[in-house]
């Protein structure tokens, strides 16, 4: 009940962090589990998109496209309360919903920044590849790969960030990320300011200290004299 | 399908969310400008204390999730002064885009070449005179582009401004969801309208970038 | 050498360092009106730098700047109005992107020097006609080569009306074709008693028109007179070593590069 909770700034502070915590190990957790999917299905899109034709090429562009031009919100929804409308057995729990809706949303995001790198890495290379006997397959596996995620890092240390910040629409549909437990936490003491600093700061740590991360990953794996722009 | 048909019938209904939206988007984007390029402008030409502390402001808001922006003025300012929750809405996206319209103009300002201001300087243009008569009028033009991926974010973003009831596009869809039954297709409209007012802002911007181009050598 | 003009420019004991490399090592000259005086040296020796340090578009370290009797360096002098006085020509040209030809060299008068808009367009009209490019008025920049950009910039300096007329490498730039037009226009200048203080290689330029030639090295002028003794006389050897060097570059009696043997 309300008497139990500390009335000074700090003390209230001190109380209400363990309950942050547990929402911030959901924020990450959510974000990194995206972020993969992202990965995952980003490169394959992304592929597609320059070395396919036809109707697959098309496909993967629309999606790209729809995924890009929308809210992430109206993406949520129609996973969550679109999909088992469609399809009652679809209904997914709001967790899964989750997961989806960053990750394909994330995918799309990705597919653009490799298509780039991919691009970047002028046609020569691969000429030369072809030229020494590697199949395209092979071409693409050892020579264009492994310079497009090179390429792609600082663009991926930025959407490693934005997820971070995006997976806070979750609480949404009552997933209990940092977001959605600090809003709680306000509709039970309704001490906003202090709640919103702390979760703020919270926020603040988790998305500097994965860009120092990724800046480190950067470092280890740039490709030197190649630099490509950071998207705004 | 009379669910179908109840969705298209609300069509106007959903429609008319996207006023708001609109005027959500266009608040974030113009006071994100009109804070935005001073900012870019101390960032780049200011120096020691003034810089950082602008460059602190961008730092902390570009970590921050647009929710949180959000209820901060939601639940900080607009209680306080009893401000409506779309004021609230519209400032946090403002503030928002402020930090990233700073680094996208920073960027160009930058890449605008150091002799353009030598020669203005040269001819006695003082600093100020320089950078608003030469540097700003190129580096607009440089930044279009970026400036148009950001217009696109605002207007997604302002979809966020449900979570405080602001009457814009999702609230409108949500309550034609609920009352049609029907929200696949009902959200799947309003995509269809983000994407379309995306796809017609991004158009424009790039036609006016190209009656903005410099004409140049084929 | 007695002066009886009035002196333009005038530098004591000009010092400037960056960081470990000290270019100017205490520089001293006078600059008398309608003087054209062609600077030459090594890269690197401070040639550049002692220009930017007349306009102060470099600070120097220490010693004294005075262009038409204002101290440039006094901490009270009004910086932008000096530089009004000052005509700078780049060697990157550096003319304003967004803007005409007509707009260029209009643009000083118009936001500097206050001039309303059609006087300035019509005195900008004048100059460009005078470097040559009137039907270019409407260009861009990007729609010009490199010799008439550098014409369009020698105009937007000119217009200004400067007392002094700083030239830093005005063709190192360009190609080899193009260089003729530009010094054709700048010896016309140097003809009508305009003050030019120029750094450049162009020796034809320098033996045609100048009345004086510098030869500077390590930060210092090392020499000092009318280009047919400095040439044919020159005090050190290591001026004789460098002038000899570039007239087997650029051909010892010919005027600029591009005339056929």
């Amino acid at each position: 009940m309300m008497s139990d909770v500390p009335a000074g700034t700090v003390d209230y502070l001190i109380f209400i962090l363990p309950t942050l915590l547990k929402g911030a190990v959901v924020t990450i957790k959510l974000s990194t589990t995206a972020f993969t999917i992202g990965l995952a299905l980003g490169l394959p899109l992304a592929m597609i998109r320059v070395y396919g034709r036809g109707f697959i090429r098309g496909v993967a562009m629309v999606y790209i496209e729809a995924l890009r031009g929308t809210p992430l919100l109206v993406q949520l929804f129609v996973i969550y309360y679109g999909l088992p409308d469609l399809v009652p057995a679809l209904q997914l729990d709001r967790y899964t919903a989750a997961f989806l809706a960053l990750g394909l949303n994330s995918a799309a995001y990705q597919a653009e920044y490799f298509r780039g790198a991919i691009q970047s890495i002028n046609e020569g290379q691969l000429q030369a590849a072809l030229s020494v006997g590697m199949t395209p397959f092979q071409a693409v596996r050892h020579i264009v790969i492994p310079q497009a995620l090179r390429l792609s890092l600082p663009a991926l240390s930025n959407e490693v960030a934005y997820m971070l910040k995006y997976t806070s629409i979750v609480f949404i549909i009552a997933v209990p990320d940092l977001m959605a437990r600090g809003k709680i936490i306000i509709g039970k003491h309704w001490r906003a300011e202090e709640v919103l600093t702390a979760v703020a700061v919270i926020y603040i740590v988790l998305v500097n200290t994965a860009a120092k991360a990724m800046g480190f990953i950067e470092d280890r794996y740039r490709i030197p004299g190649l630099q490509t722009d950071r998207p705004a | 399908m009379e669910g179908y048909i109840a969705v298209f019938r609300s069509i106007p209904y959903i429609f008319s969310g996207v006023k708001t939206t609109l005027l959500l988007t266009g608040a974030g984007l113009a006071f994100g400008a009109l804070l935005g390029l001073p900012l870019a402008l101390v960032r780049v030409y200011a120096g020691g204390l003034w810089a950082f502390v602008v460059n602190l402001y961008i730092q902390t808001i570009r970590s921050l999730p647009l929710l949180v922006i959000i209820f901060l003025f939601y639940y900080g300012i607009a209680q306080a002064l009893n401000l409506p929750e779309f004021l609230a809405a519209a400032l946090a996206l403002a503030v928002r885009s402020s930090a990233y319209q700073a680094e996208l103009f920073r960027g160009a300002i930058q890449s605008i070449a150091q002799g353009q201001m030598l020669a203005a300087r040269s001819l006695g243009m003082t600093r100020l005179e320089a950078v608003g008569y030469i540097i700003v009028p190129q580096a607009i033009r440089v930044s279009i582009p970026s400036w148009s991926n950001e217009a696109a974010i605002v207007l997604k973003d302002s979809s966020l401004a449900y979570a405080v009831g602001v009457l814009e596009l999702m609230r409108h869809t949500e309550y034609v969801s609920a009352r049609t039954g029907e929200p696949f297709v009902s959200f799947m409209v309003a995509g269809v309208i983000y994407f379309a007012i995306t796809f017609a802002t991004n158009r424009s911007l790039d036609a006016a970038e190209r009656r903005l181009r410099i004409p140049s050598q084929a | 050498m007695t002066r009886t003009g009035k002196e333009i420019v005038r530098i004591d004991n000009l010092h400037k360092r960056y960081g470990e490399l000290e270019v100017l090592k205490g520089v001293d000259l006078s600059v008398t009106r309608g003087e054209v005086v062609v600077v030459v040296g090594p890269s690197g020796t401070g040639k550049s730098t002692l220009l930017r340090c007349i306009n102060l578009l470099t600070v120097p370290d220490s010693g004294r700047v005075w262009v038409d009797g204002v101290e440039v360096t006094a901490a009270k002098t009004n910086v932008n109005r000096v530089r009004a006085n000052i005509g700078m020509v780049f060697q990157d040209f550096n003319l304003f992107s967004h803007l005409t030809a007509l707009q260029n060299v209009a643009i000083g008068l118009r936001k500097v020097k206050g001039i309303s808009a059609g006087r300035a367009n019509e005195r900008a009209m004048e100059e460009l006609a005078r470097v040559g490019l009137a039907d270019k008025a409407g260009s861009y920049p990007n729609q010009l080569s490199g010799g008439q950009k550098q014409r369009v910039a020698i105009a937007r300096a000119l217009a200004m009306n400067p007392k002094v007329m700083l030239f830093d490498e005005p063709t190192s730039a360009l190609d080899p074709e193009l260089i003729g037009e530009v010094l054709d226009v700048m010896k016309r200048l140097a003809h009508e008693g305009i003050t030019m203080l120029v750094v450049t290689h162009e020796m034809g330029f320098a033996k045609e028109v100048s009345n004086r030639l510098i030869f500077m090295e390590g930060g210092v002028i090392v020499e000092d007179g009318p280009p047919d003794r400095v040439f044919f006389r020159p005090q050190h050897s290591r001026t004789r070593q460098f002038l000899g060097k570039i007239s087997e570059l650029y051909g010892k009696d010919e005027g600029s590069a591009g005339i056929d043997e």
